[in-house]
Parts: structure tokens; sequence; C-alpha cells
């Protein structure tokens, strides 16, 4: 310690700080933006096999190269990250023509999906699938979250993240059943009508926070069964059906005794 | 055997009572007072024991709610999702009552869902008074008190609702902002009035706990007494029936029937109440947050009572209609779904027994009720009334249907916005003729019979199926009513060809009249059913014809009901009685 102090005014001082600052800054940004470390582990042989799927299975709509059609996105630097959401929550391929691709069972197992996300990162640059730690709801704050989610989501999302109506008969799909990497996913990428959120807009810790606080709401509500969690409306609705259901069933009850 | 009984402490303390304020008689009148019987007069009895249940659940809240706007930062152990946020005092202190004082969320739940059920047995009551035709003569100051209570419930409720300062009643309170500034030329005074600075100000919370704890509740409990005693005063009304006219009432003594029901009712009502409390959630503002200007969540609504002036909002068209005239700017996109809208659906209701009395020429007493189809224009007016509440509440909730039924959300508000004009009419008019067909059927019953589905073939041939003659309660029934018939008016001039003064008022509400009462089916009269009776020998009806009950040829005697009645029972308390009015 003492031999350090004294070396401290050493004139390459400033440099070996410099040297470790760059060094911290270097591993810390390694740790936070772990996207390329995936992307590199991929074999040329995921992406030939990816490739080979991509033009069986999407081509038709997003062009040979993936440079996309009319009306049809180009996938060039959407990154492995979209390809993961759309094709492992069901949306792509797409079925039919509608107002938007709706989630549905995948066609493709996790080996071909991966397959087909290290094709499209292949092709440019782009957001990487999150890694288990960057989507660890026990990681986050749900406080935070509840704050986040409330000012950017909750207004198409619900506020717990029941869903909502969009125009044109689009709307933002519940969020009860969506994966934690689903979840970070689109808000990386933005599908469909949604907006990206990026890592500058939303830190990757702040949409753990929020993944973290999508998962709490799964836990149900502790005032009982929480009727869909859609608000008012459903609970307007019960209190007619339920309520003043058993309510003047009693009375026609009650009245029926006498007359 | 026959020693004499000691009296019992309770006969003692009676009996003390009495001496000093002869409430003996009272408790005598008010215990054989006899009340007629039938579910719908449950209704009023559901709002009213749900009022009990919210003060008593509201005297709890009170005990923990805290209403301050006061900045805090919340600092509870659950839920985690409102860890170290900043917050209102009421938000707060509505957090805290909910997860750290004990009871204190099953109390809140049994609050709120007493609320929505208080109201939505009040509507209820509403439509049973409506179509029966219970506002007529001598009741129509109690229909204006049962109005005015209406309104103050769904203040009550708007109050109550926005008291927790979350973001979803914040949201309903800057609409009402909006609504406010609507107004011409006060609206923004009104608006800093209301929130003593602009919105939100940091006012508005006490001043609405005010409102909701002690203003309202306190005038709602006098009306609430002056609705009963009217009710206890004017002898409730009865369905008709064989018996039942408008100088009796037939039905039950309060002591010991009804009481017995209605504390049964009382104690089911609870149970209900704190059923739905303990088992569904409702108003968890934890989900919403406190109250901040900027979010807005998809499936904000306010409650189902206040859902048709939203709704009426989400249709009105917005481009188009906001008039700046002289630099001033009038927003008749707001004006007019939320300030006019309501205002006509109340004026109808206000105004409606004074227009009805009026168009028919009525200035009768009236206890028994009218059966609905023997009023077609007031049935079909009521449920288009009905119709476009209904249209103006679904329009509200048009982003959950279109989530819910995978629909356009443009889609359903352009349908809405049609469907607002063309439903009640075309609800009016199906309404009508529905029930002059239900009355046609009735008239047709009462002068064949029933179809009894036997076929008899006579001697010569003929083939007749039998009808089985209706018995003298059904008859009654039937033809107890009269149907009203358009105003007749003196003539636009006199013998001398003078031009009456007056007259075109007249003509005015005869048209309305006519509009009412045209289209009229009479009831079968004494005439016509002995007519129908003899007009062959091969019908097979007795000689005993029904309607020797009927309120045609017995009137308004008093054997003919007496027979067909519940027994008059002399001193039997527990039995069914009749009571002159």
């Amino acid at each position: 310690m003492k031999a350090l102090a004294a070396r401290r005014h050493h004139r390459l001082a400033p440099v070996v700080l410099l040297l470790l600052a760059l060094l911290t800054t270097g591993g810390v940004y390694a740790a936070l933006a772990p996207s390329t470390a995936k992307a590199e582990t991929v074999s040329t042989a995921d992406i030939e096999t990816g490739k080979k799927l991509f033009q069986a299975n999407c081509a038709t709509c997003h062009g040979a190269n993936a440079e996309g059609t009319d009306g049809v996105p180009s996938l060039v630097g959407v990154g492995a990250a979209a390809v993961d959401f759309q094709v492992s929550t069901g949306r792509m391929p797409m079925q039919m023509n509608g107002p938007q691709a709706e989630a549905k069972p995948p066609q493709f197992d996790a080996e071909q999906t991966a397959a087909l996300a290290a094709y499209v990162a292949s092709l440019g640059a782009g957001p990487a699938i999150p890694t288990d730690e960057q989507v660890d709801p026990t990681q986050g704050d749900p406080s935070n979250g509840m704050a986040l989610f409330r000012t950017n989501c909750a207004m198409c999302h619900n506020a717990v993240g029941a869903g909502g109506a969009l125009s044109e008969g689009k709307f933002a799909p519940a969020l009860w059943e969506t994966s934690e990497r689903n979840i970070y996913q689109a808000m990386l990428t933005g599908p469909q009508s949604m907006p990206v959120f990026n890592d500058a807009n939303i830190t990757p810790d702040e949409k753990r926070d929020i993944v973290s606080f999508l998962v709490e709401q799964r836990e149900g509500s502790a005032g009982g069964n929480a009727l869909g969690a859609l608000g008012p409306v459903s609970e307007g609705l019960w209190a007619f059906v339920i309520g003043l259901g058993l309510l003047i069933g009693a009375a026609v009850w009650i009245g029926a005794k006498s007359s | 055997m026959a020693t004499k009984q000691r009296p019992s402490a309770v006969g003692k303390a009676a009996d003390y009572l009495d001496q000093r304020t002869t409430i003996g008689v009272l408790v005598k009148e008010l215990a054989r007072k006899v009340f007629p019987d039938h579910w719908s007069f449950m209704l009023g009895e559901i709002a009213l024991f749900s009022f009990v249940v919210l003060i008593a659940s509201g005297f709890f809240l009170t005990m923990f709610f805290e209403p301050s706007m006061a900045l805090v930062r919340f600092e509870g152990d659950y839920p985690p999702s409102m860890q170290g946020q900043l917050m209102s005092a009421a938000f707060s202190s509505t957090v805290d009552m909910s997860f750290e004082v004990r009871g204190g969320l099953l109390m809140r739940q049994i609050h709120h869902w007493s609320a929505l059920i208080f109201i939505g047995s009040i509507v209820l009551h509403m439509f049973r008074i409506f179509f029966t035709g219970a506002f007529r003569k001598p009741r129509e100051i109690n229909w204006l008190v049962g109005l005015t209570m209406l309104i103050l419930a769904l203040a009550a409720g708007f109050t109550g609702y926005s008291l927790p300062d979350d973001v979803l009643s914040g949201n309903g309170l800057r609409i009402i902002d909006g609504v406010v500034k609507s107004i011409p030329v006060i609206g923004s005074y009104m608006s800093f009035l209301v929130f003593g600075s602009e919105f939100p100000g940091s006012h508005i919370i006490p001043r609405l706990f005010t409102l909701h704890i002690f203003v309202i509740p306190g005038i709602l409990i006098a009306l609430i007494a002056l609705h009963l005693f009217l009710m206890v005063l004017q002898k409730h009304t009865q369905y008709p029936g064989g018996g039942r006219t408008d100088k009796n009432v037939v039905g039950y003594p309060a002591l010991p029937v009804y009481v017995a029901k209605m504390t049964g009712n009382f104690f089911i009502i609870a149970g209900v109440l704190t059923l739905m409390g303990g088992t569904m959630a409702i108003n968890n503002i934890w989900n919403y947050g406190p109250y901040d200007p900027a979010p807005v969540s998809a499936g904000t609504q306010p409650d189902w009572y206040i859902l048709f002036v939203d709704g009426a909002l989400r249709l009105m068209p917005g481009p188009g209609w906001e008039w700046v005239i002289g630099g001033y700017t009038l927003s008749m996109n707001i004006l007019i779904p939320a300030v006019v809208v309501p205002g006509i659906l109340f004026t109808i209701l206000f105004a409606w027994p004074f227009l009805e009395a009026r168009v028919t020429g009525d200035h009768r007493e009236h206890h028994v009720l009218d059966r609905p189809r023997n009023r077609p224009v007031r049935t079909g007016i009521g449920v288009a009334l009905f119709v476009a509440f209904l249209v103006c509440a679904l329009a509200a909730t048009n982003d959950i249907i279109a989530t819910h039924f995978s629909l356009s959300i443009f889609a359903i508000t352009w349908v809405l916005r049609v469907l607002l004009f063309v439903g009640p009419v075309f609800a009016f008019f199906v309404t009508k003729r529905v029930c002059l067909g239900l009355q046609r059927k009735d008239r047709e019953l009462v002068l064949h019979g029933h179809e009894s589905g036997r076929i008899v073939r006579f001697a010569n041939g003929e083939y007749v199926e039998v009808h089985t003659p209706l018995d003298p309660q059904e008859v009654w029934l039937r033809t107890q009513h009269t149907s009203p018939r358009p105003l007749e008016i003196r003539p636009a001039t006199d013998a001398r060809g003078v031009r009456r003064q007056g007259y075109r008022s007249d003509r005015r509400w005869q048209r309305l009249s006519e509009f009412f009462y045209e289209d009229r089916v009479e009831p079968a009269r004494p005439a016509e059913l002995a007519a129908a009776h003899s007009h062959g020998e091969h019908d097979e009806i007795e000689a005993r014809t029904p309607a020797a009950v009927g309120p045609g040829t017995a009137g308004q005697g008093t054997s003919g009901p007496r027979t067909a009645g519940p027994r008059t029972s002399g001193e039997g308390a527990a039995g069914p009685g009749e009571e002159p009015r």
C-alpha cells in the first residue's frame, strides 16, 4: 500500500489509470451488451440451415434474400431478437392476412428458430436474443417496472397487461401468458403496431423491471378473483350478473312464498 | 293453568315506554299495515339495504382514510409494485387500509360492490315504477323524490370512486373538468371553483370527501325517510288481480310477515355483498397507481352507472363540432354528449308523470298498477330510452368489446352511432306492437277461452275445438283496466263562429294525446262476453259465466272481488288481509 501511495505521482500513473478505466468500461460494456456474444457462437452450419428454412418458409413474402417485397418488410438488420419473437410466438410464418399477425402455436422448434434467427442476424447487425439473466424477473424492481409500465405501456396493454384495443381491429395482446424473453424482445424490436423501446429509451435494467412487474401481476389479486383485470366494465357486468342476479333470485323466492 | 301470567321483561319495558310516549298506538297501526306481495316490490328494498351496508362499511373506511393530497413516499410492505413510490396521502392511506388494516380490503370491496348494487337496484326499481305506472297520482311527488335520490346516488358513487386518487379515477376527474369547462361562458370559472386552481390542484380530494361522507349521504338519508314516509302514507300499490281495487290494499300485515321477510332479506343482501367483497376483486387501485396526469391505461372506464356519459362522449364526432365564436371556443363535441344527453334523459324522467297525466286527461287516484302491455306508448318510450342508454353504455366499452370479440373498434363506433338514433325508434315501434298484440291476445282469451286441444265432432259432422273458459281470476286480470282515449277538446270556434282562445294549445295537446292513445285495444266488456258466449250452443261454455266476477259486471261492487281475492281476515294478524285506502 505504501509503495502504491509513493508512486501515485509517477508520471506513468495517468496512463495506468487510463488503461484501467478503458478496461473497466470495456468489461462492463461486454457484460451489459452480450448481444453479440450469443450471435457469434452460432456456427456457419446453423446459418446454412437457417437459410434453407428461410427460403422454404419465409421467402415467398420476405424475398429470397430477406430483402422484403411490396408491403412486406425487409429483414436485413432486424436482428435475432425480432426473428425469435415472431417465430417462437407463432406469429410468423403468418397464415393469413388480417389486421395483425396473431400468436398461435409455433411452427418451428427451438433449434429451427435459432437457425432462422442466426441466418437473419447474419444479414445485418441487429438486436440479439436477450440472455436469461437479462429477463430474470427476480432481479428486477417491480415498483420501478410499474412506474415505467404505467407511463409507456399501459395505454395500450392495460394497467396490468390485460390487453387493449387499437385501431382497425388491431390490438395490444394480453401479457399473462407471454414469456419473459418475449416481453423483453417485444420492447427491443417493436413488433407490428408496437413502438421500439431501444436501450437508450428504456435501459436493459429497466426492461427487466417491467418484466418483473408483469410477472408479479400473474400472482393474481389479493382481493379475490380479478375478473379479467379489465376494470369497471367487468366489475359492472358481474355486479349485475352475480350480485343483482342472486338478490333478485332471493326476492322472487321471498315473494313467491306467500302468493 | 289459568294463573295470571307475570309480565315479561320485554313486556314491562314496552309498557314503560308506552305509558310515557303512547307509542303503542303507532306500533299497532304500523304492525297491522297491509302490504301487497310481489318480488318486484323488493327491488327498492335491495337499494335500501345495500345503502345500510354502504353506511356501515363506509363508516369503517373513514376510520383509516386520509383525505389529503399531500405528497408522501409509500412505506408499506405490500404490494411490491408500490415500494418507494411518491403518491398522495389519500392513495397511500387507501393502500394501507387494504393491506395493513385487518379486514380493510374486505370492507373496501364490500363498500364498492354495495355501491354498484345500490345504484343497480335503484335503476331496476325505477323501471318497475315506470313500466307499471306507479308514478301516477298520488305518487308523482315520490317519483320526484326517487329521481333526486338517483342523482344523489350517482353523485355519491362518483365522489367515492374518485377519493383514492388513483390513475383511473383521476382520469375520470379530468373528464369532469373538461365537461365543466365546456359549459359556455361560466365553464372555466366553474372549473376553478370546483378544483380551487387549475386541474388537479390540491383541494379536490378533501372537497370530494366532505361531499361523499357528509353532504350527499345526509341528504340521501333525509330523502329516504321522506320516500318511505310517503310510501306508508299513500299505501303501497298493488298489481291487478281479483279483489284488488283502487280503494283497498290486499296483502299481508307488516307484523309479523313483512318484518320477518324484510329482516331475512336484509341478511341475504348483506350476505351476498360480503360474499362478493370477499371473493371478487374490485377497484384494486395499486394496479392503476397513484394519480399522475400523464398516463391513461387501456380499459379506462367509469363505474357502470356513468358509462352512458362516457359512451356518449366516445360516440360524438370530434372535428367540426368545436366552434370558435369571437375568439371564444365552444366545445359542442363535449357539451352535447356530456351535458345535453344526460340533461335530456333526466328532463324526460322528471317531467314524465305530469306529461302523461296531461295527455291522458287523468286526474284520478291510482293504486292498482298497470300491466305494461296496457299502456303501449309508455312502455314503448320506456324501452326506447333504455335502448338509447344501453347503446351509450356499450359505446363506453368499445375497446373491451373490440378485444373480446375480435372486432374493429371503428366499426363498433359507427354501428353504435347509427344504432343510437335508429335503435330507440325501432325499439319503440316493436314494443308498441308487441303490447298491442298482447292486449289483443288477452281480449281473444277472455272472449273465447283457452284452446283445449280437444276436437269434438257433432252429429251433423261438424268439427269444433273446445275452448275452456277462463277462471274468474284470469278474466279479472284481463278486463280490469280502462283503455284511455285521445283527449277531446272543445271546438275551435264557438256557436257564433268566434275563434276560441287557447284552441291551438289544446290542439297541440290533443295531437300528442293521439300519438299516445290512437292505437288502442278495448278490453272485453260484459256485453261482448255475453255475445261471444251465445254465438253457438256447441261452444260448451257453461252457464256459469266467468264474467260474473269481472270488474265490468260486478264492477266496483264488493261482492265479486271479495270472493275472488285472498280472504279477508278479521283479527288473525298473521293471515292475509285487506285494508281500505
